[in-house]
This record gives structure tokens, sequence and C-alpha cells, in this order.
């Protein structure tokens, strides 16, 4: 009975307003900020958000999948430590290279693992290998919180390599967000990972392997953190640990989240996370061109995270009769 | 007896395999595993690092446990409402900044301070309570994110202000005092966290706020179902975390005297991996404020002790890491399997050889030789009844039975076809009884002892006795009594047949075959129950001799009957008086002529006679097959036997057809004839007995000729 002009307002969802406001905001910068529509501008927004977007779609995998991952920068960061450190100490590039690549599989099938086969919550295992990640690694097989890249690297070299003059890891961001959307939209297994995120009983009753999924996943945003690491070292020359202990995490989370993929698991796909990526790469960038200290910008992320989990939970809503016990 | 047989029975009877199972009934078995962390925590570091466990040492490490562990105290309760609170550190945070900004920075007096604090720690609190509690969000990620927006708004405020602070020279004694001061070798902080826990600990367990959040952490919905307002819980349970965290931070205010960026940082992985440590069970219901504060211990001496003794950065997180990850899995792993590991290991065997008994087989010759005259039997209320374990008339011939739906059923003289319900329990009523002024006393399965008058009022008698102290499950409570009968002097004597299981598992129990069967008296004068006799294999029926000075006691799983003496010289002792019957014996009761008659619920069969001395098998067949395919107790035919005062055997009488009366367990003579119950039986068997007295009945061979 819309005829009188009201919108629809079912037709609106949340991934929806995020563009609209993404839209809103951008165009407002670009006429109230100085310097913001410059190329070069752009160009940085979409770096700054690229090494964000790819962590956040391996987030998005294990989200669909109705389950988090905290420890992703912790895999990130240390991973990518332990690797330039065991190169400065002399280590042939080959064998320290299995070496991080064995160290990153085995976290996340220890994730996966843990979660699948011991049924313990998603959201305390990843927590204790996050800590236990970035406690061992600090403490046992590097020296200091920053490592740097050693000189003519080829991880050094990544983080020259220009094409059109845009930086290369905004090609890597995209060409996951392809093989990710390819992955998730026409794979036999990445519609499964939507029928375990949506309900995993009955995903498991009809035959689904729904326990060696969830390992695969965690494993996947493992490897998805490695990459990320990878070019945030190309991009630096150097990877700071202490990135593990500031709210990278929560950005990841917020990027999902605030793209509309539920919490709840079974909802949103590769275009929430680029939609939720433009919303924070447009409000981070606009954030420094007004000078806002780092401090109030945390603060401002975090009310936009919390209102993001609000209208989640609205949208989402959990009854009494159908929560599920334990379900935190 | 071969050498195998008695290496069997030392192995089986001797090791307490049972102990294992009843521990694990215990629900203090969930603290045992934190506690035995706790111990090795504190040894383990009490002997690496010199001077551990020295006063001075332990005041400074206790000062900063009183802070960590109202904390804790703060996120168990969370934790036992179902939820989580990870906004603890940034709480601690802000509060201990509030008390700082009041006193240094505004110069207001220190219970200004302890109030702004206070208030920070409330409302924080309430808007996580809020947020979780009322809009429902996910604990973990909202409180994760109020965590964030806190120590974002905290940093802001340190930077701010941290110069003023180191300024300001406000000073106060009441400040010192809280800080620094001991009473008894412990600090103020740490008073008040016993304080804390204490009066936690009372609210948890004994008032109705404490219950609701028990309950809606246990089963949220039927919480809600139940009509507590699972809503208003859930949002307190937060604000009295705000409150606990904002109590530590005003402490350590107090004691730093002053805020700086380390404040608080770390505070919710640690405070968190405390209880999960301590074992609060994660998703609500399973825990307490004790066990919280185990954790606190476990964790502060872990993270303390690797500092103290030089690991580097980032070795406490991995040792959190591994901790919080550790006791999540124990923790959910255990509260998956622990019934299973139960079922597992709770059963188990004893070794008996039992004695060489005659046949009874129709033809053999033997006084217990069986014969077919209880298929003649009429019956009584075929189909109508379920379950009459005991039968009993009283003196207007009425016939009484109980049913398995917790009935005590009355058929009316004399043709016993109208039937009304007399009395509802609510258990199984087993053993029947009539008392001199005519109330009907009844042993109710799994419940006790129950009187009801002739006007129908049900009444408790007992469901206790002293609890013994050897044993490890609680033998007080009355688990199966089975059958009772009333002395002269009003004096109820009767079993409980084993303190290991429930009165519908007793074939686990005949399998395991522990004598675990008492002999009890309850005491109508003074409403007491004392155990005369213990360790028995299941105790069952109960008659009172014809004279009224002994009692006869049928024990089943060993096939025998005893006398238990009232009066003279051999009072208060029992001897065995028939050994070794081919059946198992169940109720026993008075007979016309002087004799007493006793049922048999079953028939010993040479396979399960077998088993019996092979417990490692019956072990096995518990474990690994199905309950159905198990060996136990040939239940498919019983019978009725008659003994005299000396424990002879005069006849035995049964139906070998099984069509009518296959199990008997209990049989009743009324007047000439015989009712017979059986627990698995849909009726009441009335068979005539050949040269029976006519005109006798048990109520006037217990209490005379009717007054």
């Amino acid at each position: 009975m819309n005829t009188i002009g009201w919108p629809n307002f079912r037709s609106v969802n949340q991934e929806g307003i995020v563009f609209a406001i993404a839209v809103v905001l951008f165009v407002a910068a670009a006429i109230g900020l100085p310097g913001f529509i410059d190329a070069n501008n752009l160009v940085a927004i979409v770096r700054s958000v690229s090494v964000l977007g790819i962590l956040a779609l391996g987030m998005a995998v294990v989200i669909i999948g109705r389950g988090i991952d905290l420890s992703a920068v912790a895999i990130m960061a240390m991973s990518v430590a332990w690797y330039l450190q065991l190169l400065n100490s002399g280590t042939p590039d080959g064998l320290a290279f299995a070496y991080v690549l064995a160290g990153v599989l085995a976290i996340g099938l220890l994730n996966g693992f843990l979660v699948a086969y011991a049924d313990v919550p998603a959201i305390f295992v990843t927590l204790a290998t996050g800590s236990f990640v970035f406690g061992y690694v600090r403490s046992q097989l590097i020296t200091q919180d920053a490592v740097p890249v050693p000189q003519g690297h080829w991880v050094e070299l990544l983080g020259g390599l220009r094409f059109l003059d845009i930086p290369i890891e905004v090609f890597v961001f995209a060409g996951l967000a392809f093989l990710f959307f390819l992955f998730l939209r026409y794979t036999k297994w990445g519609r499964y990972i939507y029928f375990a995120g949506d309900n995993p009983v009955a995903a498991r009753n009809i035959g689904i392997p729904v326990r060696p999924m969830l390992v695969l996943r965690y494993v996947l945003s493992a490897f998805v953190a490695l990459i990320a690491g990878l070019l945030t070292a190309a991009s630096l020359h150097s990877i700071n640990t202490r990135v593990v202990n500031s709210t990278l995490l929560y950005d990841i989370v917020l990027v999902a989240v605030i793209g509309g993929i539920g919490l709840s698991g079974g909802r949103g796909g590769v275009r929430n996370v680029l939609v939720g990526a433009a919303l924070i790469g447009i409000l981070l960038n606009a954030m420094t061109i007004v000078d806002i200290p780092l401090l109030y910008q945390n603060l401002i992320k975090a009310a936009i995270l919390l209102g993001a989990i609000i209208v989640d939970g609205i949208i989402n809503p959990r009854d009494e009769q159908t929560a599920q016990q334990g379900d935190i | 007896m071969s050498f195998r047989e008695r290496l069997q029975s030392w192995r089986y009877n001797l090791v307490p395999d049972h102990v294992v199972g009843e521990i694990l009934t215990k629900r203090w078995t969930d603290n045992a595993i934190p506690f035995l962390a706790l111990v090795v925590t504190l040894a383990t570091f009490g002997s690496v690092i010199p001077g551990f466990f020295k006063l001075t040492a332990l005041q400074e490490s206790t000062r900063q446990l009183g802070e960590f562990s109202m904390v804790v105290t703060g996120m168990t309760v969370v934790m036992l409402g179902g939820g989580i609170d990870l906004s603890v550190g940034s709480i601690f945070a802000l509060s201990c900044f509030s008390a700082v900004y009041v006193f240094f920075i505004l110069e207001q007096s220190i219970w200004l301070a302890l109030a702004a604090s206070l208030a920070t720690g409330l409302v924080f609190g309430a808007i996580n309570g809020y947020l979780v509690g009322y809009l429902r969000l996910r604990a973990f990620l909202t409180t994760l994110v109020t965590f964030i927006f806190g120590r974002a708004l905290f940093d802001i405020l340190v930077t701010t202000y941290a110069a003023d602070v180191q300024l300001s020279d406000a000073t106060s004694d009441v400040l010192d005092f809280i800080g620094d001061s001991t009473f008894w070798g412990l600090s103020v902080s740490v008073w008040l966290a016993i304080i804390l826990a204490i009066v936690t600990h009372i609210a948890l367990t004994r008032s109705r706020p404490g219950w609701h959040v028990l309950a809606v952490g246990g089963s949220r919905r039927s919480a809600h179902n139940a009509g507590i307002r699972v809503r208003r819980t859930v949002f307190m349970t937060y604000v009295f975390s705000g409150f606990c965290a904002s109590i530590g931070g005003f402490l350590i205010a107090c004691r730093l005297s002053g805020a700086g960026p380390g404040t608080g940082l770390n505070l919710e992985i640690m405070a968190l991996t405390a209880a999960v440590v301590g074992g609060v069970s994660l998703g609500g219901g399973r825990g307490s404020v004790i066990k919280g504060l185990m954790g606190a211990i476990i964790v502060l001496t872990m993270t303390n002790g690797l500092i103290r003794l030089g690991y580097g950065t980032g070795t406490n997180q991995m040792v959190l890491g591994i901790m919080l990850a550790v006791a999540v899995t124990i923790d959910i792993r255990w509260l998956k399997n622990r019934h299973k590991v139960l079922n597992e290991v709770y059963v188990a065997p004893v070794y008996l050889k039992m004695g060489e008994t005659q046949s009874a087989a129709p033809g053999s010759g033997t006084p217990y030789e069986l014969d077919n005259r209880l298929s003649a039997a009429e019956h009584i209320g075929l189909g109508e009844l379920e379950g009459p374990e005991d039968v009993i008339l009283d003196r207007n011939d009425n016939l009484y039975c109980g049913t398995r739906h917790g009935e005590i059923v009355r058929f009316f003289a004399p043709d016993y076809v109208r039937s009304e319900v007399f009395a509802h329990i609510g258990g199984f009523p087993l053993g029947l009884a009539f008392d001199k002024s005519g109330n009907l006393i009844s042993c109710v399965g799994a419940m006790g002892l129950y009187s009801v008058s002739p006007d129908r009022e049900v009444k408790r008698l007992s469901a206790e006795t002293s609890r013994s102290w050897t044993s490890i499950v609680d033998d007080a409570r009355l688990r199966d009594p089975n059958d009772c009968d009333i002395a002269p002097d009003g004096r109820i004597y009767f079993t409980d047949s084993t303190k290991r299981y429930d009165a519908h598992d007793w074939a686990l129990d005949s399998i395991e075959n522990r004598a675990t069967g008492r002999l009890l008296v309850y005491d109508p004068k003074d409403g007491s129950t004392r155990t005369l006799l213990d360790g028995y294999r299941y105790t069952n029926g109960v008659c009172m001799a014809h004279d009224g000075k002994s009692l006869f006691f049928a024990e089943s799983w060993a096939c025998r009957v005893h006398r238990y003496w009232l009066e003279g010289p051999k009072a208060g002792t029992a001897e065995c008086v028939i050994r070794d019957m081919p059946g198992y014996p169940d109720n026993i009761n008075r007979a016309s002529d002087g004799n007493y008659w006793m049922a048999w619920l079953g028939m010993r069969t040479p396979s399960f006679d077998l088993s019996l001395r092979h417990p490692d098998m019956r072990k096995r067949m518990t474990r690994r097959l199905p309950q159905d395919e198990w060996l136990f107790p040939n239940i498919n035919t019983g019978g009725v036997v008659k003994f005299n005062e000396k424990g002879g055997i005069v006849e035995a009488m049964g139906d070998l057809t099984g069509g009518a009366h296959p199990m008997v367990t209990s049989m009743r003579e009324h007047k000439g004839y015989l009712f017979v119950g059986g627990i698995l039986n849909n009726r009441i068997g009335r068979y005539k007995i050949a040269g029976a007295d006519p005109n006798w009945t048990s109520p006037a061979s217990y209490w005379g000729a009717k007054p």
C-alpha cells in the first residue's frame, strides 16, 4: 500500500543504508574538505582500506559461517614478524617461508579443531589463540617490537610496485575480493558456508561436512591474515607487532558488521565488505584530514561499531524461546 | 575356589571401584580440577622463586589480588547469569580516573571520590546491562565494543589530565590508610575483597535475586517461562559487575595515588581467564564465587611469578592464552562428557560365589519343587492395574494395592470388581502394612515411608536416616524403601534395598551385587529413624514373627532369609535362617497355620550364578552391551513358598504356564484365600488355599480381633 509516496522501508536494508551514508559522506567531504577529492588522496583512501579490506574478507567468510576470528590481527603481525626475523637471522628464504606457512596453517587448524571438534565457542578459542600467538612469538621468536624488512628482499620490492600509479595492494585486494566472490557465490563449498552458518544442525543433517568446513574457514582466515601481513610489511618496510594491541581487530569486525554481514551467520557477501570498507575508508581519511587526534578517532569508531551492533541486534533480533543457550 | 577366582574376589571385593563413580556424582568434583591447579601453581612458583611465601612479598601481591579478585567476582556473577563482561578493564580504569580526578584535581574529600568512582562503574555497568539485557545484544561483542569505547575515553582523559594530577598536593589520611595499611597482615583491599566475596556468595546461594541469576544462567528459556524477569536479572548482573570493577578501580587509585596508561590494561582477559580457569562455566549456571577466587589466585600467581622469574614481554599473553584455551576446552568437554563417564564407571560389580541350591524343577522331589497351582488363580482388576507390588486387605475385606502411577487403589469386597483410587502418593507404593489404628503404612519407592489414614490423609513418616561416616553417596536419603512391617509396640521396621541405585534401577543393583541393603526402624513416638543392619544384598520383604519377638527379612540377591531378634538374649542380632534358595525372595507375610508366605520374584539361573563369579565380565557387559541384552536375574518365573518358624520349607507353588503369575512380589492370606501381586503384573490373583483357616485375617493376627 505504498502508493502515497512513502518509501518502502522493507526494501531498505543495512547495506543500502551504509552505502547511502558512504555516498553522502563522500560528497560532503568532497565539498567541505580541501584536498579530499584529489586523485592522490583517493588512491590513499583505497590503499588505506586495502589491508583492512583483505582482513575483512577472511573475517567475512568466518562470520558468514557463524563464527568469528579474533586471532586474525595476531596472526597477521606475528607470522610476518617471525618471517622477517628468520630472514634477518640468516635463514634461507624458502625455508623461512615454509616455517611460517606451517605455523600459520597450524594456528588455523588449531582454531578450527577447537571450534569444530571440541565445540568451544569460536570467540574464546580465537581470543585465546590470538593471545597465545602474540605472546609466544613476541617472547620466544623475535627480539623487539618492530622487525624491519631486509634490504632488497622481495617483500620490499613488492611495496614499491605500481601499476597505473596505483599500489599493488589495491590490486591484491580487488583480486582477492573477486576470488572470494566467485568462491562464495558459485562454488558448492561456498554455498555450503551459507547453509552451515544459517542452520548448522540442519546443514549437518543433510550431509554437509560441517566440521571439516569449519576448520577450512579458520585456515583460510589465517592465510588471508598472512597475505595482509606481507602487504603491510611491504608498504611500511617493517612490521610493528604492537598493532596486535591496537584497535585494528575491531576495525575489521567493524568493516564486516557495518557492511551488513549479520553476526548470527548465513548472511552477507563480498559486496558487504566492499561497502563497509568504503565507508570506513572515507571516514578515516576524512577524520585524518580534519585532524582529529587518533584517540578521538578510536572513540568515534567505537561509537559507530556500537551503533552497528545495536542495528544488527534490532534487524536480527533474538527471541527468549529460540535463542541458543550459552550463545554469547 | 580356584586361584583365578581368589584373585577376582580380591580384586573386585577389596578394591573400592564404586568409590570413583560415587565421587563423580558429587557436585564438588567440579572444584577438584581448579583446586588441584591452584595447589600445583602455588607449589611450583613457591619452590622456583625464592622467598615467594615471605610476608612482604605476599603483601605486595595480595594487594593486587584484592583489586583483581573483586573484578573477578563481578565477572563471575555476570558469567553465572549466562553473559560475559569484557569491559571490566575499562570500567576499572575509568573508575580509578574518576576517583583520582575528584580527589586530586577537584580536591574534594575522599568519600566524594569514592562516590564518583562507584557512580562511574554503576553507569557503565548499566549501559552494558541495558544493551545486553534489554536490547539483548550479544554479550561478548557488545562488551568488547564498550571496552574499546571506555578505553579510548580513558586514554584521552589520562593524557589530558596526567600533568595536573602530578602537580596536585592533595593528601588524605583515609587515602593512605586504604592504600597502604594492613590488618593482621592483610591489606585493606584484601579484606574488602573477602567481604565482597562472602556477601556475593551468600546472595547467590541464599537469596531470591541470586537464585534468579543462577536460574537465568542455567536455562534462560525455562527461567523466562517460569516468570523470572530475565532481562532485568541480566541487567543487574552487569550493574553488579560494574560496581565490583569500580571498587577495584577506587582501591588502585588509593594505592597508586594516580592513574596511568597502564591502569587496567589486559584486565579483561585476565579476569576472564581467572573465572574460566577457576571453573565458572561459559554459558552460565555453573560456578561460584569461590571458584572465581581460586582462578584469580592461579592467574595472578602465574603472571606475577613469570614476571619475577624474568621472562620477557609477551610471556603473560602467551600463558594467559594457553590457560584460557585449555580451561575453556576442559570446561566444555567436561560438561559434555561427565554423565557419559559416570555411566561408564558407576556400575562396579563384585565377586560372589552363590551356594549350591536344591532344584525347584517340577518332579525333582525337593521341598522347593514348583507346580502349576497359581495359574488357576482368579484375577482381580485385570488390565486396570499396573504394578501391584504389594497387596493387603483391611478388616472389612477390602483389597488395597499400589500402582506404578503413584496411587493406592482400593477394590471393594466381596467381589473385588469395583475399585477406586484410595490415595494419590506420587511415588511408586511398594510394601504395605496396617497399623493398630488402621492407618495404611507404605514404603514408597525413592520417596520414603508414608502413612495414609482411613480418611485418606497422606503423611510422610520418614525420608531419611542418619548419615554413615564412611559412605560417599548420601546414604541418609532412602533410595529404595521396599517393604515394611509393624511391631506390637507400634515401631515400623522397613528395608531400604540399596544405597547406590534408585528403585527403577534394581536390575543394575542385581548385576553389581554390592551389599548395600539396610534394615531400618521408624519410631512413631519421636519420629526418629535408625539404621539397624547394613550390608545386605538387596534387603526386601519384612515380616513380624507370629510372637512379635523377632522379624524375618529377605535378602534378595543372595537368596537368603534372615531373622532379626527384637527381644530375648539375641536381641539386636540377625541370623540366617534360609540360605541358598533356588529363587530370589521378595515380600514375606504371615500364614494362617503359623507359618510364613514368601514370594519369589524370580529364579536363579546357572548362567547368572556363573556371571556373579566373573565381575569383570559383568562390568564389560554393562559398558558395551545395550541394556536389553544384559544378563540379569530371570524374572519370567517366580512363585510362592511357605516356610516355618525354623526356616524349613513347607511347600512351594508357581505358575509354570507363565500366563497369570510368572513373577510374584507379594502375597497376602485372607479368609482362606491367597491374594497374589507382582510388580510387573497387570492383575491381582486370588487363589483358594486348600485347608486354610477360613476366618483368619492378617489385621486380626497382628492387632487382635475387631475392637
